[in-house]
């Protein structure tokens, strides 16, 4: 579903800032592939979910979503087959604007903008249910500005927008880092329910181990703007913190790694 | 007084007209949240269109008609600096302005002003709104619904009535995502460039068409007439949203508010020149002056009334 080759991204090529952030990254998932990206500060895990998403474009290599070859597309042709969800809650959603215009923009992600009208009657009861999934009471202010509801609720109702129209990829940067821990864990079983009810592929960046040990059927660990670790299968249900941090420490040589992604 | 009250109906007439303009701002400053100086230069560019048009021989509307599409042409113009050669909003709009400095010139035949012939009758009866009419429908000569605010009125209301539409469609919903987060935007699919350019350019139809009104209004177009446009339509969005914010929470309404902010400005211009006798060249100061401070005050409340809150929760750094 996601065939990255070889992308390299150097940031402030030629200056003092020179700063390679992703160094030949390759990475194939397959259709439904639930893989999860940790790795310390620096370590390239959100340079490498722009990259797909297209914020810029990589200086070399090859990026396809199913059989599309994405690398020159910009960011709002490749949002088409991308869903996103953010770290910053503020970034998901159009603050000003209410809850359903926000979902009635997400419905039509990928398609053309048109002189018809931006949200119909029949839209309005589907959100109303769709809402509900949620189970944060949004559903009864549909209206209400997105700017009123707490980060918690913003996250949901990205997550909601995000995969609104099925997307063939959906991208989550440390998308629950931002909430308070009961927040979070609420957010990201909601993202759990809704990965599986969709079949969804998708590729989450997330600061905590556990998380990224309990959620996904592939792990995948980040060092220096490379893949240092990618587990899958049965040695990923097996896994432990501790079998991280010591597989982290023979992959990339250094012991230094566990506080570093601990703290990350 | 007797005075300021008679000059009421003209304040108001170039308030409603001005208040076109300032819808234009609204679009461009708000809902775009960009500070787009092109109003400056734009705002003549339809009048001097409109003048050349008129007084050429051309169709009142054909001539008005023209002057709106050269007013989005500008916006253009700005809107493809700003995204294409990724110059900052306020600079581009800056350098379209000092541009069309040249154009209205040239559009004008290089002469600082052009007048329309109203002492001709049967070029005048041709007009939609002229200051004459004003005097005309006071004498009972001419029916009141060609007393210019009831035309210009009318204009308002079509000018929302078409606003109110578009920003409900999809096309003008991402426009006002892309306005509120362009993170965002981009990441729905919206073509965020394409919708700056987009609303530069109707935000600058708009007051290119006002620019035209006002000169027919007065009869006249001058190449300084657009001289402090922005701060005009920045006060008028600013005085609708003090008074109606509470009141007005309807797109529409809100559109309103800045019609009528605009006429509020005028009104208390008006009054001010009339009442105190001040030197109306000071009036450009007095504007900047009240501007300047309407768009501190909320600053400065934010400032004082807010205390720092730290978020808790973070479990580390």
């Amino acid at each position: 579903m996601l065939d990255i080759k070889n992308i390299f991204k150097t940031f402030n090529a030629g200056t003092v800032n020179e700063k390679t952030a992703l160094n030949d990254v390759s990475l194939c998932l397959k259709d439904g592939d639930f893989a999860t990206v940790i790795g310390g500060n620096g370590a390239g895990k959100s340079t490498l979910l722009n990259a797909v998403a297209g914020v810029w474009m990589v200086d070399s290599g090859s990026i396809s979503i199913g059989d599309t070859d994405v690398t020159s597309l910009p960011e709002h042709k490749r949002a088409r087959y991308i869903g996103r969800v953010f770290q910053d809650p503020m970034m998901g959603t159009a603050a000003t604007m209410q809850i359903e215009e926000n979902l009635a923009l997400a419905a039509r992600r990928g398609k053309a903008r048109t002189l018809r009208i931006g949200i119909t009657k029949k839209e309005r009861e589907e959100y109303y249910e769709l809402l509900k999934i949620l189970d944060l009471g949004l559903e009864e202010r549909l209206t209400s500005k997105v700017g009123l509801l707490s980060g918690g609720q913003r996250q949901a109702l990205t997550l909601l927008m995000a995969t609104l129209q099925k997307p063939r990829l959906l991208l989550l940067d440390e998308h629950t880092a931002a909430l308070d821990p009961k927040t979070a864990a609420k957010v990201l079983d909601t993202t759990e329910r809704i990965v599986q009810k969709d079949h969804l592929t998708t590729l989450m960046i997330t600061h905590n181990m556990r998380d990224a040990i309990v959620h996904g059927n592939r792990l995948i660990m980040m060092h220096e703007g490379k893949i240092a670790l990618d587990i899958s299968g049965e040695a990923k249900k097996k896994l432990t913190v501790e079998d991280l941090l010591a597989k982290f420490g023979q992959a990339t040589g250094s012991d230094e790694a566990d506080d570093k992604l601990l703290l990350g | 007084m007797i005075s300021f009250i008679g000059t009421l109906p003209g304040a108001i007439s170039q308030g409603l007209i001005w208040g076109i303009m300032a819808i234009g701002v609204y679009i461009t400053y708000q809902i775009l949240d960009i500070a787009d100086l092109t109003v400056d230069g734009s705002f003549c560019t339809g009048g001097a269109v409109f003048v050349v048009l008129f007084g050429s021989g051309a169709n009142v509307w054909l001539a008005l008609f023209a002057a709106l599409l050269a007013g989005m042409a500008t916006g253009i113009a700005t809107g493809l600096l700003h995204t294409v050669c990724g110059i900052p909003a306020i600079l581009a709009g800056i350098l379209t302005q000092l541009g069309l400095w040249s154009i209205n010139l040239a559009i004008m035949g290089m002469k600082a002003n052009v007048a329309i012939n109203v002492t001709n009758p049967e070029n005048l009866d041709k007009l939609l709104v002229s200051l004459r009419f004003v005097q005309d429908v006071a004498k009972g000569t001419r029916p009141f619904t060609r007393h210019p605010i009831f035309v210009v009125g009318l204009f308002t209301i079509a000018t929302i009535a078409v606003l109110y539409w578009f920003f409900g469609t999809e096309l003008g919903a991402s426009l006002r995502a892309t306005g509120a987060n362009q993170n965002m935007a981009r990441a729905q699919g919206i073509h965020t460039e394409r919708n700056k350019v987009l609303g530069l350019m109707l935000s600058n139809g708009l007051v290119a068409f006002s620019g035209a009104l006002l000169s027919q209004y007065q009869s006249f177009a001058d190449a300084s007439m657009g001289k402090g446009a922005i701060v005009i339509g920045l006060a008028a969005v600013i005085i609708g949203q003090v008074l109606f914010s509470k009141l007005f929470h309807n797109f529409a309404l809100r559109l309103l508010a800045v019609s009528i902010g605009s006429m509020i400005y005028y009104v208390v211009i008006q009054a001010v020149v009339s009442l105190s006798g001040i030197d109306t060249n000071y009036l450009k100061l007095i504007s900047a002056v009240i501007v300047a401070i309407f768009l501190a005050i909320p600053y400065w409340k934010a400032r004082s009334f807010s205390k720092p809150v730290k978020k808790g929760g973070k479990a580390h750094a």
